[in-house]
This record gives C-alpha cells, sequence and structure tokens, in this order.
C-alpha cells in the first residue's frame, strides 16, 4: 500500500483502463471488469432516465384530481413501467454491477473479477432483458403494477408475458453477478487480506450477492409458473383454473423482499466507507457492521409475509411474520448507530460524497422506522396499500439507495474517471434533490394516513393539496438529477486531474494511478493495514 | 373523533379505530424521540469535530465499545419486542368478530361492491349499517383481488375469488364514510369507490324494508335511471356516447349492433336482459369480455326498469334528429 507515493500524485494517470485499447469493438468485448461496469454505468443511467420521466408523467397526471392529460389504462402502464424500470432495469443493477463490478476486485486487491467472460456475459443478458421489458412499451405495456399479482395478471390484455420474460432475463444478469462475486471475494483476495481487513463494501456486496443467487431463482420460477398459465392455461395461480392467487403472492415475496435488501446492502456498503473517510478515522464497529450485513441477508428470507397482513393468511403466520420483520429491524439501526458514532473524535470534511451519505443517513432512518410501523399488524391494517407504503419505500429506495448510490458515485467517479467534478454544483444539486425528494414523499405518508390508495389515477378532493405539493417536488427532482447528469458528464472533458486519492482514503483502489491502469496492480499488493487505519497509514490527499 | 390530539389522521369511526390511532401516535413519538437523538448527535459531531485546519488531522478515536453497543442493540429490541406485542393484541381484536355480530356479504368486482344483507335486501356501492352493533363482513370476489377499504374504521382486507375474508367493525356514531377499493384491479380501480352510511337502529331497519320494496310507486323509467348509478352500470358504460370499458348506452337500444364474431343483433328487449344476466354471449366488436355477471346482483324488476330507461335513451336521440 505504498505503492501511492510512488505515482505522480494529482495528475492524469497513463497509461489507464480507458485509453489502454480502443475502438467500440474494444469495449463491446472487452473482460475488464472496470470496463464492464462502465458499460452498466450508461445503460442503468439510460433506464433511470426511462423511469424518471415515467414518475413525472404520473406526478403531473397527479397534479389534479380527475384525468389529466391521460386514460386511466395509460395511467395504470405508465405506473407499472416506473416500477418495473426502476426496480429491474435500475436500482438492483446499479450499485452491485457498476460500483461493485469496478471496484470490488479493486478494494480486494484482485487483477479482476474470478469470472471476466461471466461478467460481460451479464452484462449482455442484461441489455437483453431490458429489451424484452421495454418492448412491451410497444404491444401495450402490462399494466400490473410490478409485482404482477394474479389473477389480474393471468387475465389482463396487456403485454404481460414479453415484461416478465424480460424480467426473467434480467434475473440471470443479477444471478451472474452474484455468482462472480462470492468467488471473487472467496478465491481473489490480495495476500494479507484476512475476512476482517476485508472493506465493508465488500462485505455489503458479498451479502447481496448471496440474496441474489438464492433468491432470484424463486422470481424466475414464479414468472415461468404465471407465463405458463397465461400462454397455455395451466392453472397454478388463476382459480378459474383450480390454481391460488395468494400462492402467487407467497412465492413473489419470498423473492422480493430479500430483493428490497438486494437494492439496500450494496449503498449501505458505500456509507460505510465514505462516512470514515470523511470523517478522518476508523470506522466505528467494524464487526457489527459486517455481521448486520449477514444478519440482514439471513433475516430477510423469513419477512416476506408482512407484505399479506390483510390478504387472509392466518392470524399466527401474521404473528410470526411480524415478529420476524421487527428483528430484521435491528441490524440496520445497528448499522445507524455506528455510522454516527463514527463521526465521534473525528475531523470532518463535507465534500459531495459526505454530503450525500449525511442524506442517506437521515432519509434511510426516516424509511426504516416508517417500516416499523409497517411492522406492526394493527397498524399495517389500516396503512397497507395506502400511499404510506409508496412514501415508506420511496424513503428507503431513493433516500437509501439511490441516495447511497450517488454518494458512492460522487465517491468513487475521480477515481474511475481521474478528473474531478464542480464540487459547487454537486453541492448545488444535492441542496436541490434533497429539498425536492422530501417534498415529493413526505406529504405521502400523510396522504397515506388520511386513507389514500395506491396506484389511483383519480383521487378525491380532499387528497389534493398534498398531491399538488407532492409533484411540485417532483419537479425539483427533475432539476436535481438533470444538474447531476450535467455536471458529471461536463467533468470528462473539463475536469480537473483529481490525482491518486483526492479524498485521503485507505483502501487499495485508492493506491493507483487515476484513471487506474488495466491490471489494477502492478505487483499483486501486500495488505499490512486494516481499510481504515488513517491513523497508521495517514494518507495525503491528492485534490485539490 | 379526533381523540388523540393528531393532526394527520382521518376521523375515527370505529371501536376499534381508538386504539390503532394510539399505535399509531406512540409511532409517531417514538420516531421523532430517535430522530432527534440520532441528528442531534450528527448535528454536534458535525459541529464540534469538523475539520479546523487546512489539512485534516488523523486522531486514535474509538474503534468500538462493547458495553454501548450492547446497549444499542438492546434497547431497539426491547422496544420492537414491546411494539410486536401491542400490536398483535390489537390486530386479534380487530380479527375476532363478536359472537351477536350482523352478517353482510360483501362482493367485489370490477368494478362496484356490492353487499347481500340478512334478510336478502342489496346495495351497490353503499354499505348501510347500524350504529353500534358489530358488523361481520364476509368479503368475496368475483373476478380479480380487490380490497375493502374504509379509512375512518381502520380496516382493510382483501377480497379473493376463491375463499373468503372474514373482518368486522362497528360504527361508533352516524354518519357517512369513504370506502376504497386498496388493492389494483385495472381500469377502474380507482373508481372502485363507495360510501358506508352508518345510522341508527330504526334507520337501517326501515331502510332494509324500502330497499326490499325498492321502486315501487316509481314509473320504470325513473327507477331504471336510479339503477343505472346506483348499480354501477355508469362507471363503464356512458350515457353521452363516449366509448368506456363498455360501449355508451346512448341511442343503443333498437339500432343494429356489430359483434367481435362479425354478426350483428337488433339491440332489443332480450338482447338487454341476456347481456345483463349473461354479458359473456354475445360481445360487441371492440370491445373485451369483461363485463361480470348481474345474476344475483338484480332482480327482475330491477332488469325491466334498466331496459325501459335504455329506452329513453334511444327516443331521445331521435327527438334530437
Amino acid at each position: 500500500m505504498s505503492t501511492m507515493e510512488g505515482q505522480s500524485a494529482s495528475k492524469y494517470a497513463e497509461p489507464n483502463y480507458l485509453s489502454a485499447t480502443r475502438g467500440l469493438k474494444s469495449w463491446l468485448l472487452t473482460l475488464d471488469h472496470k470496463r464492464i461496469g462502465l458499460l452498466y454505468l450508461i445503460s442503468t443511467t439510460v433506464a433511470f432516465v426511462i423511469g424518471g420521466i415515467f414518475a413525472l408523467l404520473i406526478r403531473l397526471e397527479l397534479l389534479q384530481p380527475g384525468g389529466q392529460f391521460m386514460t386511466s389504462d395509460q395511467y395504470n402502464q405508465v405506473f407499472t413501467l416506473h416500477g418495473a424500470v426502476m426496480i429491474f432495469l435500475f436500482i438492483i443493477p446499479a450499485t452491485p454491477a457498476i460500483l461493485g463490478n469496478f471496484f470490488l476486485p479493486m478494494q480486494i486487491g484482485a487483477k479482476d473479477v474470478a469470472f471476466p467472460r461471466l461478467n460481460l456475459a451479464s452484462w449482455y443478458v442484461y441489455m437483453f432483458g431490458a429489451l424484452f421489458a421495454l418492448y412491451s412499451m410497444h404491444t401495450g405495456a402490462a399494466d400490473t403494477g410490478w409485482t404482477f399479482y394474479t389473477p389480474y395478471s393471468t387475465e389482463t390484455t396487456t403485454s404481460v408475458i414479453s415484461m416478465t420474460l424480460g424480467v426473467l432475463i434480467l434475473g440471470f444478469s443479477s444471478i451472474f453477478t452474484g455468482l462472480n462475486f462470492i468467488v471473487t471475494v472467496h478465491k481473489l483476495r490480495a495476500p494479507g487480506m484476512t475476512w476482517f481487513k476485508t472493506p465493508l463494501f465488500v462485505w455489503a456486496i458479498y451479502a447481496t450477492a448471496i440474496i441474489q443467487v438464492l433468491a432470484t431463482p424463486v422470481l424466475a420460477i414464479t414468472l415461468v409458473l404465471l407465463m405458463l398459465e397465461r400462454a397455455f392455461g395451466i392453472g397454478i395461480f388463476d382459480p378459474k383454473m383450480g390454481g391460488d392467487p395468494v400462492l402467487f403472492q407467497h412465492f413473489f415475496w419470498f423473492y422480493s423482499h430479500p430483493a428490497v435488501y438486494i437494492m439496500i446492502l450494496p449503498a449501505m456498503g458505500i456509507i460505510s466507507e465514505v462516512i470514515p473517510v470523511f470523517a478522518h478515522r476508523r470506522i466505528f464497529g467494524y464487526k457489527a457492521i459486517a455481521y448486520s450485513s449477514l444478519a440482514i441477508a439471513f433475516i430477510s428470507f423469513l419477512v416476506w409475509g408482512h407484505h399479506m397482513f390483510v390478504s387472509g393468511q392466518s392470524e399466527l403466520a401474521a404473528a410470526m411474520f411480524s415478529l420476524l420483520t421487527f428483528l430484521v429491524a435491528i441490524p440496520s439501526g445497528i448499522k445507524v448507530f455506528n455510522w454516527t458514532a463514527t463521526m465521534y473524535k473525528g475531523s470532518l470534511t463535507f465534500e459531495p460524497p459526505m454530503l450525500y451519505a449525511l442524506s442517506f443517513l437521515f432519509l434511510f432512518a426516516i424509511g426504516g422506522l416508517t417500516g416499523v410501523f409497517l411492522g406492526v399488524l394493527a397498524v399495517d391494517v389500516h396503512v397497507h396499500d395506502t400511499y404510506f407504503v409508496v412514501a415508506h419505500f420511496h424513503y428507503v429506495m431513493v433516500g437509501g439507495s439511490v441516495m447511497g448510490f450517488l454518494a458512492g458515485l460522487h465517491y468513487w467517479w475521480p477515481k474511475m474517471f481521474g478528473r474531478m467534478y464542480s464540487l459547487f454544483w454537486a453541492t448545488v444539486a444535492l441542496v436541490v434533490i434533497f429539498i425536492g425528494f422530501n417534498l415529493t414523499f413526505f406529504p405521502q405518508f400523510i396522504l397515506g394516513v388520511r386513507g389514500m390508495p395506491r396506484r389511483y389515477f383519480d383521487y378525491l378532493p380532499k387528497y389534493e393539496d398534498l398531491n399538488v405539493l407532492s409533484s411540485l417536488g417532483g419537479f425539483l427532482l427533475l432539476i436535481g438529477f438533470g444538474m447531476v447528469i450535467v455536471y458529471l458528464v461536463l467533468s470528462l472533458a473539463r475536469g480537473r486531474a483529481a490525482g491518486a486519492n483526492p479524498w485521503g482514503a485507505a483502501t487499495l483502489e485508492w493506491s493507483v494511478g487515476s484513471p487506474p491502469p488495466p491490471n489494477n496492480f502492478e505487483q499483486t499488493p501486500e495488505v499490512r493495514h486494516g481499510p481504515y487505519d488513517f491513523d497508521v497509514v495517514k494518507p495525503k490527499r491528492t485534490y485539490p | 373523533m379526533d381523540t388523540t390530539g393528531n393532526l394527520i389522521l382521518p376521523p375515527s369511526g370505529s371501536t376499534y379505530a381508538p386504539q390503532v390511532d394510539a399505535l399509531l401516535t406512540f409511532l409517531t413519538y417514538m420516531s421523532l424521540f430517535f430522530i432527534v437523538v440520532i441528528f442531534g448527535a450528527i448535528i454536534y459531531f458535525v459541529i464540534r469535530y469538523r475539520r479546523r485546519g487546512a489539512e485534516p488531522e488523523y486522531h486514535r478515536a474509538p474503534a468500538h465499545n462493547t458495553a454501548l453497543e450492547i446497549v444499542w442493540t438492546i434497547i431497539p429490541l426491547i422496544l420492537v419486542l414491546f411494539l410486536f406485542v401491542w400490536g398483535f393484541r390489537v390486530y386479534m381484536r380487530m380479527n375476532v368478530v363478536p359472537k351477536d355480530a350482523l352478517e353482510i356479504q360483501v362482493t367485489a368486482q370490477k368494478w362496484f361492491w356490492s353487499f347481500t344483507y340478512p334478510d336478502g335486501a342489496t346495495s351497490v356501492n353503499e354499505l348501510v349499517v347500524p350504529v353500534g352493533r358489530p358488523i361481520k363482513l364476509l368479503l368475496s370476489s368475483r373476478d380479480v383481488i380487490h380490497s375493502f377499504y374504509v379509512p375512518d374504521f381502520r380496516i382493510k382486507r382483501d377480497t379473493l375469488p376463491n375463499r373468503y375474508g372474514i373482518t368486522w367493525f362497528e360504527a361508533t356514531q352516524v354518519g357517512e364514510h369513504d370506502l376504497f377499493c386498496a388493492e389494483y384491479c385495472g381500469s377502474k380501480h380507482s373508481a372502485m369507490i363507495g360510501k358506508v352510511r352508518v345510522v341508527s337502529d330504526r334507520e337501517y331497519r326501515e331502510w332494509l324494508e324500502t330497499s326490499a320494496t325498492a321502486g315501487e310507486g316509481l314509473p320504470p323509467e325513473e327507477f331504471g335511471e336510479r339503477l343505472y348509478t346506483s348499480r354501477g352500470c355508469i362507471n363503464c358504460h356512458s350515457l353521452d356516447g363516449t366509448p368506456g370499458n363498455g360501449p355508451s348506452m346512448l341511442g343503443v337500444f333498437g339500432s343494429r349492433v356489430q359483434l367481435t364474431d362479425g354478426t350483428s343483433v337488433i339491440a332489443d328487449e332480450n338482447y338487454v336482459r341476456e347481456s345483463i344476466l349473461e354479458p359473456q354471449a354475445k360481445i360487441v366488436a371492440g370491445y373485451q369480455p369483461i363485463m361480470p355477471t348481474y345474476q344475483t346482483i338484480l332482480r327482475d324488476e330491477e332488469v325491466n326498469a334498466l331496459i325501459a330507461y335504455l329506452k329513453t335513451l334511444s327516443e331521445q336521440t331521435t327527438t334530437g334528429e
């Protein structure tokens, strides 16, 4: 790890993985985990923009009661596409497949992932699945909601098969990525990197990968059964053919609840990296954070029934699921306490990654606490399937996962491209996003408690004021996210060279030049200290 | 009504609503407490430990503290176990139906609610119940999953096509409450809303009697016009010629109707009757076979009244021309 001083500290490093080979073919057939990460960055950003446009259409439509500019059927397709695109095409792949791909091998001192070809294949499978899912827009997009509940999804005339086939294929991409990471973490850690010297981002991605590999096949089986039912009339879920619609819900949530942790665990990993770096001190409770990732991964498989408290499952089942749901809240709480304690006696600086991490803490805390509301059986009966749930999962998924992802993207951007974005505009955009986010989603908690059901094309006049606020927030979010895309793209051309270690971090990826060389490390690094031993390493910042 | 002093909650109209509200209020204050504690600490640290000099200093700071970590694991654990027990007890109260409850059948279908009372009376999109008496609901669906939701009662239960859902409530005062469908069910999901009308015991008995003899003394066209709205026809079949989920009924009666199988029929009394009671028999070209049957929902006189009303819609157009 002392290679840091050897590099010309604050220059744009050559040769690097971006300039080593040229031409479209060198990108489309690359086996470099870093380039594959960038391929994912481009494709998931496109998905985020598409999903965002659907979100805006939803907020425009709900600006006033009554139909504005679409029919109820179009609205139902739009909210389905918003959910499906954001979840399956953006949030699930984003952090693992972009930042995990890029930095997991680097953080453990490896040249690449264990199976580079499988890694490239996962991107092609992703693209193939994405095309199927989006093709359904052309043939009459599914109007089932991203949850595809039967028997509605068996009966509707829209392209459910195209969408579910897309999601099925995307699932394989997710499994490939997860499998690759599990093997990589087990087999390719650099000499001296024991489990407890492994960065917490790696722990989080590892826990995520376990869920991806174990849970995603259940989704695949469920969707195959659904397609068989639709295409060939084989009764599995539709009572008209002797099936049981609640069975579908059990199957679906057996995947989709753990999937929520596929979305949030990687973000938690990023926060565990960012906070100690900008507090300039070792992380508080390393082992507690590492184990809590595994605990979350394990318990997340046992809580699916909390989506079905009003569906008529037995009271005993409801009680068990409620209890287990509370237990999964504990490791998340522990993480928040540890991150907070990491700031104690630090030397805090507030560059954009840290500001994103602080926003994450605030929004995720609200998301987590409102999750406790939903775990309480009697309260869930009232707020289930209302805007309270919509607000809760946006606080977790956007306030948590997306803010975490953006913290990571801003943290590692100078490493990925060797150039720094405008810190000023990044801070402005963050403030706009933070205000816009809360304006959009906080009113939805109140709407939900007051009884407004979700997936409503139209609503009673008494819900109008809060919906107007929520829509206004949506436009602020558009501005904020738009700014992020603009200054990040501009930084590629105009940004100042960031140097090898702009933030003064101590993990291995910062020990090589920015952008990193094609094979990451000239020699296999030897690890002698922990990832957060700043007081031992005393890293020097190479920026500004 | 608002017994908890919480400005956010909707009015509470059932016996167990205040119990749910107490939980909600407790949760709200508990969340506020944690937000204040955590963010109090964060803000304090941000100010107290911000970087002072040009270069950050690397202090040796504690890497962990076992006692503290045990405390912040055990306290939330005790708290959530307490919440679990509390929430479970109220949930059981919401689920165990009192023995003397009045049983009403709730049938959900795309996209309206129908209610069948113990003496056979029915109503659509309006549930009429006596105040101060436990009401047991036996819920089912004729097509996809819907969910019976009355926010003021804090009650919600899915209606399934293949099994009954059972729940209950007891309204505490006379008044009207919104009824929503809370489980997404397609095109008119957000229009699948109705009312729960809580009335005095005397009014309830009077209402049952009049509903059994509804339409008596009214001209059939006028009765039909009322039924057209109250039984939900209007949700899909407009009166002004705009096509909805089904064809508009303006000028349909007596006209020639094109069917999906290529044939056509004259919309006479028997065709309309068949279309109401056996809607899948003949499908109008350009529409999906999605209409539910009204076999057990409409009585014979009501079908007659609807036909009489449809006739008036055709007369208007001919006179208009």
